[in-house]
């Protein structure tokens, strides 16, 4: 059984003048158990479609449908079943730690108690800082705080928008370690991230730009179906070294990448000498080269 | 049921860990009771005024040390000088300027009567119409007290006098904070309430907490129920405390019962409550929650009768009055505290109020959207 099911769904919001599209007609299927990414850069539409499937706003058009369970009619129904974490901090912070957990425990109609199990690995690291209000907590706390609040009815499906924006790099890794722990569990996992790195930690992902799907793939089909070659370049001047790839006829695109540039050749390229005075390495390609490189393609 | 007694001890728990609003529920209500109902008396002292005395005779110094005896005038000028008094009503020096003409004693005794000329300034409305009422009533008491003395004894008098006493009902010595007081206690009540709920809500939405709330199988009626209760609790800590003070510093007991006021005050609650709750639900921010609210209160505060008569109104601005609250609020609480009314006295007041309670409560739950 699918877990969440998009059929068609646009939004859009209204403007003073005229509206501005969200989403644009959106159609996949997340399995259960699935740890599922949703990856697209600030304003691709993620919260949005989040929004819907959390039963918070209503989509124009199309249907949705989340553990078998229609997000208009039976959004009770769903209010019970699944943990929403929304990208901004939301829990409140003039509570402590065992306050916002044991509050929203309550109003879910469970007790921490009762699925301790379930948050132990999260909570025990929060747990010296439970007489803290939420407020003063550090930014990783904080996203550790909101998570356990989010599992603490063990939802069949957890919804997270952006959890590691705004996270140091260790807590993003530790908090991807025990998104996969969760996984084990069997919960659902949608998240969004505008991270790349982070796409290659989830079983599928979907890439979304302005309010459409590019792509939905493993994160191993995604690199496989790339289908170009990638050198990574380093040269004695890189603006200069960036400007002079872009010129070549047989490169379809170059971009810095950290400390080097990406080349990626045209399918159709003519045989390629690669310039001497730069030192270049053919490598596989990242999520991100295939963002960029789908980017591209639909533009 | 349980989800509603976590919702109000968590709200509680915010309350009382806001330090701005424990202010605002103690501190506040204990001075505002304590300043206004002194500042606010309706009773006009220390009105400047100016004589012009072209006559000085024996009668006219006595006509002012007649007015220097009663308290209320403050002799600002004396003289001749008509441009010296123009001066100092132009420079609000003075509010009165009293004309006693040059042969003002000579005409009395020869001619039998002889006139006064009073100038008011009349920027502050309320102090030159009650400071000229003054002034009239002085001079006419000046009259007959002169009058008396020249015929001798009134018994022989042609024209007989009509003498007036009056008695004050209710309020015998006509003390102004009986009548201040209890309407200053409903305004806390009203301020309190409404400025702690117009920005609950939207302080949630404000910080995103809503949105947690939102996906959670509470429902409306337990969310908003949540938020009421412990307002509804603390504006009567508040009152409570209201009577404290009203007791200890002006001696104020109801005549009537407690038991009444506090039913009339319950009901009350729920419906500033719901008004609060309703700007609340319209508002994005609190900024803007408090300043919907400050407007509300203005109007509800200025058109209540507490400080402005609702007879005296136009006939729009008695409507405007009559759909507000907080005047029946106010016209209850002075019935008990004063009349001592009892819950049937009060019957039609607490019906009209009952039904407020129940329309603004039930636009409150219908307004406040879990999903948009």
């Amino acid at each position: 059984m699918q877990a969440i099911r998009i059929i068609d769904i646009e939004k859009s919001y209204p403007l003073k003048k005229g509206k501005t599209e969200a989403l644009k007609g959106l159609r996949f299927d997340v399995e259960e158990g699935e740890l599922f990414g949703l990856i697209g850069p600030d304003g691709a539409g993620k919260s949005t479609l989040f929004r819907i499937l959390t039963t918070l706003i209503l989509a124009d058009k199309g249907e949705a449908s989340v553990n078998g369970l229609d997000v208009v009619k039976d959004f009770m129904k769903i209010r019970r079943q699944v943990g929403y974490m929304p990208g901004k901090f939301s829990l409140y912070t003039d509570l402590t730690v065992e306050e916002n957990l044991n509050f929203f425990a309550t109003i879910f109609n469970t007790t921490v108690k009762e699925n301790y199990h379930l948050i132990r690995n999260i909570y025990e690291q929060i747990e010296p800082f439970k007489h803290f209000r939420a407020g003063k907590l550090s930014g990783g706390m904080k996203q550790k705080l909101a998570l356990s609040c989010a599992l603490i009815h063990r939802p069949k499906t957890l919804f997270l928008d952006e959890p590691t924006t705004g996270v140091d790099a260790l807590s993003r890794k530790e908090f991807w370690e025990l998104l996969r722990s969760l996984r084990a569990e069997g919960i659902t996992i949608m998240v969004s991230t505008p991270y790349m790195d982070e796409a290659s930690l989830c079983d599928r992902v979907a890439l979304i730009q302005s309010g459409k799907v590019m792509q939905i793939d493993t994160p191993e089909g995604l690199r496989n179906t790339y289908g170009k070659r990638l050198f990574a370049v380093k040269g004695p001047d890189m603006l200069h070294t960036l400007q002079r790839f872009r010129k070549m006829p047989a490169v379809e695109q170059a971009y810095p990448f950290g400390e080097v540039l990406h080349v990626v050749l045209r399918k159709d390229a003519p045989p390629f000498r690669m310039p001497e005075d730069v030192e270049a390495s053919e490598i596989a390609p990242d999520i991100e080269d295939c963002f960029i490189s789908l980017m591209h393609e639909h533009e | 049921m349980r989800t509603l007694i976590v919702i109000i001890q968590k709200e509680f728990k915010q309350i009382l860990r806001n330090p701005a609003t424990i202010k605002l529920i103690f501190v506040m209500p204990i001075l505002q009771l304590i300043i206004l109902p002194n500042a606010a008396d309706y009773e006009i002292k220390n009105i400047n005024l100016h004589i012009i005395d072209h006559d000085h005779s024996a009668l006219s110094r006595r006509l002012t040390e007649n007015i220097r005896a009663t308290g209320y005038f403050r002799i600002e000028g004396y003289g001749t000088d008509r441009k010296a008094a123009r001066h100092a009503i132009e420079t609000e020096k003075a509010d009165i300027i009293l004309n006693i003409p040059a042969s003002f004693e000579r005409n009395l005794v020869r001619e039998g009567k002889s006139g006064l000329m009073i100038e008011v300034n009349a920027i502050n409305g309320v102090k030159g119409g009650m400071g000229a009422a003054y002034m009239n009533s002085l001079i006419h008491r000046f009259n007959s007290d002169i009058r008396t003395e020249w015929t001798g004894d009134e018994r022989f008098m042609q024209a007989g006098t009509i003498g007036t006493t009056s008695s004050f009902w209710f309020n015998p010595e006509m003390n102004y904070s009986f009548f201040m007081v209890p309407g200053i206690l409903v305004l806390l009540l009203t301020i309190v309430a409404m400025n702690l709920t117009s920005i609950n809500i939207v302080r949630e939405k404000e910080i995103g907490t809503i949105e947690q709330i939102n996906v959670s199988p509470i429902r409306k009626y337990e969310f908003i129920l949540g938020k009421l209760v412990p307002q509804f609790i603390l504006g009567m800590v508040a009152m409570t405390l209201g009577f404290g003070i009203a007791r200890l510093f002006y001696g104020i007991v109801p005549m009537g019962s407690y038991l009444t006021i506090y039913l009339f005050a319950a009901v009350y609650m729920f419906t500033i409550l719901g008004i609060g709750l309703l700007v609340s639900n319209y508002s994005a921010t609190q900024q803007q929650a408090m300043l919907a609210s400050f407007f509300i209160m203005m109007i509800f505060v200025l058109m209540s009768g507490q400080y402005t008569s609702i007879d005296s109104m136009p006939e729009w601005a008695k409507w405007i009055a009559r759909v507000n609250p907080v005047t029946y609020f106010i016209e209850v609480m002075r019935r008990v505290v004063l009349k001592g009314a009892g819950p049937g006295d009060i019957l039609p007041e607490l019906g009209i109020m009952s039904a407020y309670a129940l329309l603004t409560n039930s636009l409150a739950v219908f307004s406040y959207h879990k999903r948009s």
